[in-house]
């Protein structure tokens, strides 16, 4: 019993990053209407960041925010340099650019870092009791950073200016344009923000798994999962369908022999696919976006 | 309704949007059998090492043209092709070696295999659109080398099989790897002639009706469901024969060979090549063998960093890919000849 609950923590603390990856996507989508599939590489990106700072002596808590707004920047720089210059083509060329964008950020990263695998620190106390307490500990502090994280956004958006002109952007670009809203620079913060929120679940999960460039890979997957589920659009159902993905994952590759470590990676499938054939919901906003 | 037709921003095309379909080469025949010529001719000028180079460029084009079967003409994204080269070698290596299968009964083995794997996973293609079916079809590139791996009593595991080359025969004269080659070219020519009719039917017709406006074909009685999974079982085919010749030229097949990133890299050479264009598979396979192979002097990252900056840059400048500019370079020499 002591078993499963300590899997259970596991599994949401897992659950909790592929939330926060999945939020990053949602807001890309929200705001340009872009799958973002290297939404996953830019979170890569900046937990080398904040390896970076941390190995020059930073303690956690000072690299963290420094981290965030390097993230915020370089989202907002993609966006300008690369995405605008297709926003609005077809599907596919906004598939191919961020197919491409993938590549090269994972290559970049490799260039930079090297792709040997690296330690992480855990930013949260360990040290505490044993072992079930120490996941505990850890997984309520990755629960909590992600909890904060959907507070400030909704703040952000519901209650202050800049929200208010994002909402506008997101729901009627040419209104919002002609009521003097820059839309460019808007779209701008979004993939920011995005990429701000990626790099959070980036360094929550690089303790969990090792720093390595393509850490993230698996990730995205679950994300993309979690994503799907909420249509990529409804924050809640995202968050929710994220941590769940977590805990199923892991149950099942501890419980269910067959699929073991190895195909815990097929759960996301399994439920992309099951979401888009089952219920209409999913399909239609795929077809409307 | 999205961003740009609201805003007025520049709309940037790929495919077919990206130029007229007028002729512009006047002498088509005449080069194709120059082609064709110079085709059958490189085994017997080229080093070993060059001949299987080539061999390499036609096995992914192959894949290639069936990716340009979904990405071109279906106007939808798979991000999974990688797959079904994977299920298109194992069905060779297997068949050959453990099952003791001959050669010319796994082609039209890996082929059905390959088609009916399409047909099953094309059935959510039903339903998805552009980005969706994208997501779908990368779940499916990543769940793959860990099942080959699950299933190691079968596959070899993460070690690998390795599959046995098919040599060529006494009458022939040639050496195994000039018979290989002939013999990819033979069922490339094949395969491109088939894409070729199968666009030139009434499926062919049905799926451009359906990329040019769905709501209009299907008033007209076309049924998109069915064409799109139709289509997409046949693009599943020809990566599945791709893999089998890809396990014949390598002699070898592993987990490591299928990952996430070839399928990946797929889509981008069906991009960068010309997703809309008979000279697209072919530009693509090139990009695809050359460039990774003429940047690995520079490092580890060297041939990812080159790959995305190319894909990119394709995607912002030339839109209509490697085939738009050469249709653009054969207009300028045409008109230029014409003249005089």
């Amino acid at each position: 019993m002591a078993d499963l609950l300590l899997q259970v923590v596991q599994g949401l603390s897992l659950g909790a990053v592929y939330a926060g990856l999945a939020l990053a996507l949602v807001l890309v989508h929200r705001f340009t209407g872009i799958v973002n599939f290297a939404q996953g590489e830019l979170a890569m990106l900046s937990t080398y960041v904040a390896w970076q700072l941390l190995d020059a002596g930073m303690p956690f808590w000072a690299a963290f925010p420094v981290t965030l707004a390097v993230s915020v920047a370089g989202g907002m720089l993609v966006e300008r340099l690369v995405i605008r210059r297709v926003e609005g083509g077809g599907e596919l060329t906004l598939v191919a650019v961020t197919v491409g964008l993938l590549i090269f950020v994972n290559a970049a990263a490799g260039l930079v870092w090297s792709f040997a695998v690296r330690s992480f620190p855990n930013p949260f106390p360990t040290a505490l009791g044993f072992g079930s307490a120490q996941s505990g500990f850890s997984a309520l502090g990755v629960l909590g950073v992600v909890a904060v994280v959907m507070l400030a956004l909704h703040v952000l958006f519901r209650h202050t200016g800049a929200g208010l002109v994002m909402r506008a952007v997101v729901a009627d670009p040419v209104s919002a344009r002609l009521a003097g809203i820059r839309v460019g620079r808007v779209l701008g913060l979004g993939w920011g923000l995005a990429a701000g929120v990626g790099a959070v679940a980036g360094v929550l999960v690089a303790p969990l798994l090792f720093l390595e460039p393509n850490m993230m890979g698996g990730v995205l997957v679950y994300a993309l999962a979690a994503a799907v589920l909420g249509g990529f659009r409804d924050p809640v159902v995202t968050v929710a369908a994220g941590l769940g993905l977590g805990v199923a994952a892991t149950l099942a590759g501890t419980y269910v022999e067959f699929v073991g470590a190895d195909l815990k990676v097929a759960v996301p499938l399994l439920v992309i696919v099951t979401a888009l054939l089952l219920p209409r919901r999913a399909a239609e906003t795929a077809g409307q976006r | 309704m999205n961003i740009a037709e609201q805003t007025g921003r520049r709309r940037l095309a790929v495919g077919r949007e990206a130029g007229d379909r007028r002729r512009v080469w006047p002498w088509p025949r005449v080069t194709l059998a120059a082609l064709a010529a110079v085709a059958c001719a490189a085994p017997f000028l080229l080093t070993p090492y060059r001949v299987f180079q080539l061999t390499m460029i036609l096995v992914y084009g192959i894949a290639l043209l069936g990716l340009n079967l979904v990405v071109g003409q279906s106007g939808q994204i798979s991000l999974g092709h990688g797959a079904f080269l994977a299920v298109g070698a194992y069905t060779s290596a297997v068949a050959t070696g453990p099952l003791g299968l001959p050669y010319p009964v796994v082609l039209p083995l890996s082929a059905l295999l390959s088609f009916g794997l399409g047909l099953a996973l094309g059935l959510p293609a039903l339903r998805l659109r552009g980005a969706y079916l994208a997501v779908v079809t990368l779940a499916i590139a990543v769940v793959v080398p860990p099942v080959i791996k699950r299933f190691g009593a079968v596959t070899g595991g993460s070690m690998g099989l390795s599959a046995s080359v098919p040599s060529a025969p006494p009458w022939s004269g040639l050496a195994d790897d000039q018979w290989l080659y002939l013999l990819v070219l033979a069922v490339a020519a094949a395969a491109l002639a088939a894409a070729r009719n199968l666009l030139a039917s009434r499926s062919g017709r049905a799926l451009a009706a359906i990329r040019e406006n769905p709501a209009a074909a299907e008033v007209l009685g076309v049924r998109i469901a069915a064409h799109r999974t139709l289509v997409f079982a046949w693009s599943a085919m020809y990566a599945g024969v791709a893999g089998t010749l890809y396990a014949w030229v390598v002699g070898f097949v592993s987990p490591d060979s299928f990952t996430v990133t070839l399928s990946i890299v797929l889509l981008a050479a069906a991009v960068v090549g010309g997703p809309d264009s008979p000279a697209g598979p072919l530009l693509g396979a090139v990009f695809l063998t050359f460039v990774p192979a003429a940047a690995q002097g520079a490092g580890d990252a060297a041939p990812g960093l080159v790959a995305g900056l190319v894909i990119v840059i394709v995607v912002c400048a030339a839109p209509a890919g490697l085939a738009g500019l050469l249709r653009m370079a054969a207009g300028a020499v045409a008109r230029r000849l014409g003249r005089e």
